[in-house]
């Protein structure tokens, strides 16, 4: 029974990209985006500074108010 | 830190975040509106079987698809901005922003992953009536995935609900609905939602202005109109009411930001609004130069609008940074207001506070952090003063503000007139006799985009040089990174985006030339 709901909504989306026209083109456009957003620029152009630099929350927040108190 | 400080990474981390959030809001608020118009369009057709509804749904579907197809996942380019360019900000906001965006990221997956696949792939293989339920949840959805959003950007306008922990220099959130329920966040999230439904409709009536004066999908056209007019005619005068509202809260919030939108730099009781006008360039806050070249003033209308009171005073730039005038504090309790440079007296105290604060609770001394605490929670709400450099700091771009917020009024008021004039003549069954408001719904379009913008431009460069109402400027939040780093994701977010928006127009272009089909395409 379960198996059957998995298939059917598993159809619905596999038949609903099928018969796609214009989708597809759009489609191609998405994932083109999303690949260059997150495999070159957020890999190569946008780290995570603090997430990069500190491995604890608390080195973080030391780092943040060392900025904003201007102490180091 | 303002000395040490590379003014060139703010102004292009600045330009880049602008850039960024101008071009996302150019596929946003098409996306708010035209899925409500849809709903309406489907609605028609399961109420009366008219086979027509169908055909238009799925056309302005396939429209919808369109833009959101290219605009999806722009957005997330803000939040990797925030990771590189605004590390400080990021992490002093955190918990805020954690929870409302988190809740933006949950119902989008859902919601797209779900329902707009029914909206698609459904015809046929579900109910109408599933469907159509399919079709008000995006809708729905759509619009309280921005509800999220704006809740985060009105709190950084109006930051309630939070109390700032000095041992890990974030804001927590205190009180959840504070935050959601603020006044600034419901009017700023009523504005721009219905300011999206005004787009919508527009683009709908310029679309179908075009097939009527092409002579094609005569039908398509006429019933798009008459849904799109009412739905504009209606959203265009919400938009002047939310306008009004938010325009009070800011008086009362960010009442610098006021004085820039109107080139107020004396203030006085019973102040006007001006109509027209233009400021004299170059004109700074302490020089003995006539604000304006020439203005056109309604009498007492600012006093009216932003105090409910005729005789209101309002203050003007010069007032803010001197003050001494009395106003309504946070608590709505009458206080006099301090000037900038007791702010930034205030702030520098409040700053230092922190490092103190931080070096005895190193050295486990609790009597002085708790000496310092109340140093820091004492001068808080004035903490971002005390990293700028004057009182010059605190005004905004005057002549910015100010044409933008004009350019935002008066094709907001234009649009009531249009849809009521498109909507009185398509029901007399006279519109397509008058070709010359045919062409004018075309250029409608455009004007509609442009006076969001504007919106938007208001907002965000009306607060500066704020990210946190007070509380933090820009130039304390942005990350100790190179300019040139910047600059270079800069050209490339201009190259990608302006590729996008080339791409979107090309299809949507080709799109509505081909018209709708017998079995809309997908």
């Amino acid at each position: 029974m379960q198996q059957n709901i998995f298939k059917k909504i598993f159809r619905f989306y596999y038949d609903g990209f099928k018969s796609m026209t214009l989708g597809k083109t759009l489609w191609v456009i998405i994932i083109i985006k999303l690949f260059i957003l997150f495999f070159v620029l957020k890999l190569f152009f946008f780290p995570n500074l603090l997430k990069k630099n500190y491995s604890t929350d608390e080195e973080r927040s030391r780092h943040v108010i060392e900025q904003l108190t201007n102490k180091k | 830190m303002t000395e040490s400080m590379d003014l060139a990474v703010v102004s292009w981390s600045k330009a880049q975040f602008a850039l960024t959030a101008m071009y996302h809001w150019i596929f946003v608020p098409l996306t708010l509106g035209l899925a409500f118009i849809i709903a309406f369009m489907e609605t028609l057709y399961v109420k009366t079987g008219d086979e027509e509804w169908k055909r238009i749904t799925k056309f302005w579907m396939t429209l919808f698809g369109i833009n959101f197809a290219i605009g999806v996942a722009t957005g997330i380019i803000l939040e990797f901005e925030f990771g590189t360019n605004w590390s400080n900000y990021s992490w002093f906001v955190g918990d805020i922003f954690g929870a409302p965006l988190a809740i933006e990221g949950i119902m989008a997956f859902f919601m797209e992953t779900t329902f707009i696949a029914v909206m698609f792939f459904g015809w046929n293989k579900v109910s109408k009536k599933f469907h159509l339920l399919s079709t008000w949840l995006v809708a729905i959805g759509a619009n309280l995935s921005a509800l999220w959003i704006l809740v985060a950007n009105a709190w950084m306008q109006y930051p309630a609900g939070m109390q700032f922990n000095p041992d890990t220099a974030r804001n927590e959130m205190v009180n959840f609905w504070d935050v959601l329920l603020s006044p600034v966040a419901v009017n700023k999230f009523l504005h721009t939602i219905s300011q999206g439904f005004l787009l919508a409709s527009a683009f709908v009536v310029g679309v179908s202005a075009w097939y009527l004066l092409k002579n094609r999908h005569k039908l398509l056209a006429k019933r798009s109109i008459i849904i799109a007019s009412v739905f504009g005619l209606l959203s265009s005068i919400f938009v002047g009411l939310t306008g009004d509202g938010s325009a009070y809260q800011v008086s009362q919030k960010q009442p610098m930001k006021l004085a820039a939108m109107e080139g107020l730099y004396k203030g006085s009781e019973g102040v006007g609004l001006v109509m027209l006008g233009m400021p004299t360039p170059g004109k700074v806050y302490n020089d003995n130069k006539d604000p304006f070249i020439f203005k056109l003033e309604a009498p007492k209308l600012l006093s009216i609008l932003g105090y409910h009171d005729k005789d209101a005073f309002v203050p003007g730039i010069n007032d803010i940074i001197e003050g001494g005038y009395i106003y309504k504090n946070k608590n709505g309790e009458e206080a006099v207001a301090l000037s900038a440079a007791q702010k930034i007296e205030k702030g520098k105290l409040a700053i230092q506070a922190l490092g103190d604060y931080k070096a005895a609770s190193d050295a486990k001394n609790k009597e002085m952090m708790v000496y310092h605490k109340k140093i820091l929670d004492d001068n808080f709400e004035y903490f971002g003063y005390g990293y700028l450099k004057d009182a010059s700091a605190t005004i905004p771009s005057v002549p910015l503000v100010f044409y933008s917020f004009r350019v935002m009024v008066g094709i907001g008021l234009l649009f009531i007139v249009f849809f009521a004039l498109v909507l009185y003549l398509v029901l007399e069954k006279d519109l397509e006799q008058k070709r010359w408001l045919l062409k004018a719904s075309i250029f409608m379009v455009p004007m509609a985009y442009i006076a969001s913008q504007a919106g938007w431009i208001v907002a965000e460069v009306g607060r500066q040089p704020w990210v946190i109402q007070d509380i933090l400027p820009t130039v304390a939040a942005v990350s100790r990174i190179e300019a040139g780093a910047v600059q270079v994701t800069f050209f490339l977010f201009l190259i990608i985006f302006t590729t996008l928006l080339i791409a979107e127009m090309k299809i949507m272009f080709t799109q509505i030339k081909k018209g709708p089909k017998e079995e809309g395409g997908k």
